[in-house]
């Protein structure tokens, strides 16, 4: 595995390089809390091409913002670095990691080939409608520089992501990617986000092998 | 000479008060710029400038209150100002701040808070948060409507929904790297007036001496460079309504008729049945967004007056 870093805006991101090789890379995103893996797992050995994974913004090898502030769209953004670093991909997300995929893929149509959904930590977010706000709070002492960050499990567990919102994202890609099949969804978990995008053509049902094979071919 | 610019600038507006101290709060690893007018020992009352604003934007407002017998309590929120830059910015995350700077006040008591524009929202959202440590709002052209943001786009447009996300992005790719443009205290007064347009030139001239810094190659704003207007993201505005007409405490909306960019928007018609029980409610003729440096005798009298019944 090899690593680099990509400065982005103020934040220092880590970029693994899982696998090398010559075709259309695949970028795993991770779930909250979470890092990227040290190998290709398993189930996406059957990909073609070179495997990517990168660490959000206060998760894993990737630096740790003072005083929090999180948002999917910023995660969004930190992907994006990783689109303007490699160009046109994949993106296999998990959790968190399969939602701030479908906002990259809705702001960026024109350069994912494809996007995979499957379980993993963050999935659901705060609900699909606001509930009573509070003032989230993290120990002092839990803040010593160390991933995964307190503030991002604190406020990416709490956001809120409307159907509506989700909809809108799934409609610039039915509309600009020129895709037949844009996301295949293989969680078993479905939050309202999620069942939201699943009336679109372009989103289907299916594993994670079925996701691979289906982006492959693209 | 630069301080000669700058004072001849300020002389221009003599009103216009620079803050009798200053200091700095930690906000769990950044600090913000914290400023204050009149007595130490007067009621204080804390100030919440809006969006793309610092606190020097009440340096015509703050000095009235402070005569009127208050401790007036302001700060730059995280990235404006003289406050730390972040590496990330949310609404939550000023609330948060606004919560730290308000226990530096030290006391128990509750505070009476006043926000204009981004600052009233918020303040709005701190006295459901936090009811006990909030005695009174006052809001100042920053009462929500359902409808959004002047500048709101239509997201069902497919093309121009495009334009704001991928506009954001590449904003983002380049921010790491970005500065502000540098240029005399004029250009960047008369850049600022776009988006101001109803306040003076002198005022907008002043506000650079405050709100800008001198480099070698001209003046720059000293808003974080990385912070932008947009996307609108997963909120939604209606989500506010009903929680500001949830308030219970005493509550005192202020909105300027007149509308322009950088404001709501909100009409008189939409804003009276949204605000809690009791409010009281003015809405300016002839007053834009800025109702504060527009008519700052004229709300510093109002608010006065307001807190002297209520507390």
């Amino acid at each position: 595995m090899k690593t680099i870093f990509l400065d982005h805006v103020r934040n220092k991101l880590a970029l693994h390089k899982l696998r090398g090789g010559d075709g259309q890379p695949l970028l795993i995103l991770h779930g909250l809390g979470e890092q990227s893996p040290s190998a290709v797992p398993i189930s996406l050995e059957q990909w073609g091409g070179p495997v990517f994974a990168l660490d959000f913004t206060g998760h894993g090898q990737s630096s740790v913002p003072l005083a929090g502030g999180y948002t999917c769209e910023a995660l969004m953004s930190d992907a994006d670095a990783v689109l303007a670093e490699l160009g046109p991909l994949t993106l296999m997300g998990y959790g968190l990691g399969g939602y701030v995929g479908l906002l990259l893929f809705g702001s960026r149509p024109k350069e994912i080939n494809g996007l995979i959904i499957a379980d993993g930590p963050g999935l659901d977010g705060g609900g699909d409608k606001p509930t009573s706000p509070q003032l989230l709070h993290v120990k002092a002492t839990d803040l010593n520089g160390s991933t995964p960050d307190p503030w991002a499990l604190a406020e990416l567990a709490s956001d809120v992501r409307p159907r509506d919102y989700a909809a809108d994202h799934v409609r610039q890609i039915e509309t600009l990617a020129g895709l037949d099949v844009a996301i295949v969804v293989g969680s078993l978990g479905r939050p309202a986000w999620l069942s939201e995008i699943m009336t679109s053509p372009v989103v289907t049902d299916g594993d994670v092998g079925v996701g691979l094979s289906t982006f492959s071919r693209s | 000479m630069t301080s000669t610019e700058v004072d001849t600038v300020r002389s221009r507006l003599p009103e216009a008060k620079r803050p009798e101290r200053s200091r700095r709060v930690d906000v769990g690893g950044i600090e913000v710029a914290v400023v204050e007018w009149g007595r130490e020992e007067d009621q204080p009352v804390a100030l919440a400038h809006g969006g793309f604003d610092f606190a020097g934007t009440w340096d015509l407002f703050a000095p009235l209150l402070a005569d009127a017998g208050f401790r007036v309590v302001a700060w730059d929120q995280r990235g404006h100002g003289d406050s730390d830059v972040a590496a990330l910015y949310t609404w939550e995350a000023d609330i948060r701040d606004a919560a730290y700077v308000i226990d530096s006040l030290e006391t128990k008591d509750p505070v009476p808070v006043l926000g204009h524009s981004k600052g009233g929202g918020m303040m709005n959202q701190l006295a459901e948060v936090l009811p006990h440590r909030v005695r009174a709002v006052i809001n100042l052209d920053g009462i929500p409507n359902k409808r959004g943001f002047n500048t709101q786009i239509d997201r069902s447009d497919t093309q121009a929904l495009e334009a704001e996300l991928s506009g954001w992005l590449d904003h983002r790719r380049r921010a790491g790297q970005a500065s502000r443009r540098a240029d005399s205290i004029d250009g960047l007064a008369e850049r600022r007036q776009l988006m101001n347009p109803r306040l003076s030139m002198d005022w907008l001239r002043y506000l650079v001496t405050v709100g800008a810094k001198q480099d070698p190659d001209g003046w720059r704003w000293k808003i974080d460079p990385t912070l932008r207007f947009g996307p609108s993201g997963a909120w939604r505005p209606e989500w506010a309504i009903p929680r500001l007409r949830g308030l219970r405490v005493p509550y005192l909306g202020v909105i300027g008729t007149v509308k322009e960019e950088m404001g709501w928007g909100t009409t008189p018609e939409e804003a009276f049945p949204i605000l809690p029980d009791g409010a009281e409610f003015h809405a300016l003729a002839d007053t834009g967004h800025f109702v504060h440096i527009e008519r700052p005798g004229d709300i510093a009298a109002l608010v006065a007056d307001f807190l002297r019944r209520v507390l």
